[in-house]
């Protein structure tokens, strides 16, 4: 009994270090490339989160990317900078950008108003990057640092009083 | 070969897993909500179902038996369909990510569908020789995939119809279930 015991355990430990080894050789057979590859061409867009693009942000549109679903001419705050640099690493030709997504602007940054500001919060839940910070009835303001000067809290503002202003140093990411 | 057809037959309309022996109900009752849904989840477990029932046969004849050691039979079961599960969700996720977005939770529960486990255990009962065993899995794989499609669409029928209250979602679910599982129980007179 003793002896059968042990082989189990054997026999046991064998069949689960057999599992291992195969799953973990299939885990590497099927991990997808589209995966690396979206986390690469998110890692060269300007993460504005603009959604300028047609996408909801930039993982997303880098996800469109790289499974051949858009085309890397559709994001206009990466300029042609972003285009080159998604060009490169895609392996296919510069292409200017599509103006049907927008314009290339210098980068910007909102600034609210602050005196003008009526505390809706209609523009804190239109950042895509919670850059506004504020509570209802009380007044909001830009945190600098975040804002990526995607312009989606202006429309959705009652009183309009958010300005986007250029942003002297440009050493945002292209 | 007439003895593959009726192992096939058997599986799939007689002694269907689900219907009569009441097996994998809990993806029966989880997945059927949609007919695209079903079919997924019949493919997956069709994959993981067939290679379980060859392997666990497998490992049974030529390693447990030899050394004397069945007893540990349902533990090495259990660690092999987890990992053939395991292995399927890494193909689905590489080849159709939407397909593994849609199952989600169910395909890693397909390791505790108790009709894999309940295969690979009644196939060395019933079974003489690995192309049996091989395809007593994929005709009770079969079977379920049938069945959760047939039931899939009745769902989506009866989603459209007017339902009582009281009878709403689960409940006419159930039922329907039980009826179907009426059906099923009229293939028993062929054999």
């Amino acid at each position: 009994m003793a002896h059968n015991f042990v082989t189990g355990i054997f026999v046991v430990t064998a069949i689960a270090l057999l599992i291992g080894v195969v799953l973990g050789y299939a885990a590497s057979w099927f991990t997808s490339d589209n995966e690396s590859l979206s986390a690469q061409i998110d890692r060269l867009l300007p993460q504005t989160q603009c959604a300028q693009c047609g996408y909801p942000g930039c993982r997303p549109y880098a996800d469109a990317i790289a499974n051949n679903e858009a085309d890397i001419n559709q994001c206009p705050p990466g300029g042609e900078a972003g285009v080159a640099a998604l060009a490169d690493l895609l392996g296919r030709p510069v292409i200017a950008l599509d103006p049907d997504y927008g314009e290339v602007k210098p980068p910007l940054l909102a600034l609210i108003r602050e005196d003008e500001c009526i505390g809706c919060t209609l523009c804190i839940k239109a950042c895509p990057v919670d850059a506004i910070v504020g509570a209802a009835k009380l007044m909001h303001t830009v945190i600098a640092d975040q804002c990526t000067g995607c312009e989606l809290c202006l429309p959705p503002c009652p009183v309009d009083c958010i300005d986007l202003i250029v942003i002297a140093d440009t050493d945002q990411p292209a | 070969m007439s003895d593959l057809l009726l192992i096939l037959a058997t599986t799939i309309l007689v002694n269907n897993f689900i219907l009569v022996h009441f097996l994998g109900l809990c993806p029966f009752m989880g997945v059927s909500g949609k007919l695209e849904t079903a079919m997924g989840m019949g493919l997956a477990t069709t994959f993981v179902l067939t290679l379980a029932s060859a392997v666990s046969y497998s490992v049974n004849t030529w390693i447990l038996v030899p050394l004397g050691i069945e007893y540990l039979r349902l533990i090495v079961f259990i660690l092999i369909i987890a990992g053939i599960v395991q292995f399927t969700e890494l193909f689905v996720r590489k080849t159709s990510p939407l397909l593994h977005q849609v199952l989600g939770i169910f395909l890693p529960l397909i390791t505790t569908n108790c009709a894999v486990l309940g295969v690979a255990l009644l196939s060395i009962r019933e079974n003489t020789g690995l192309l049996n065993a091989t395809v007593y899995g994929f005709g009770a794989a079969l079977g379920f995939t049938l069945v959760l499609i047939l039931f899939s669409a009745m769902r989506e029928r009866i989603d459209q119809a007017d339902v009582p209250t009281p009878f709403k979602g689960a409940a006419v679910a159930m039922v329907s279930a039980g009826f179907m599982s009426l059906a099923f129980m009229g293939f028993g007179g062929i054999t």
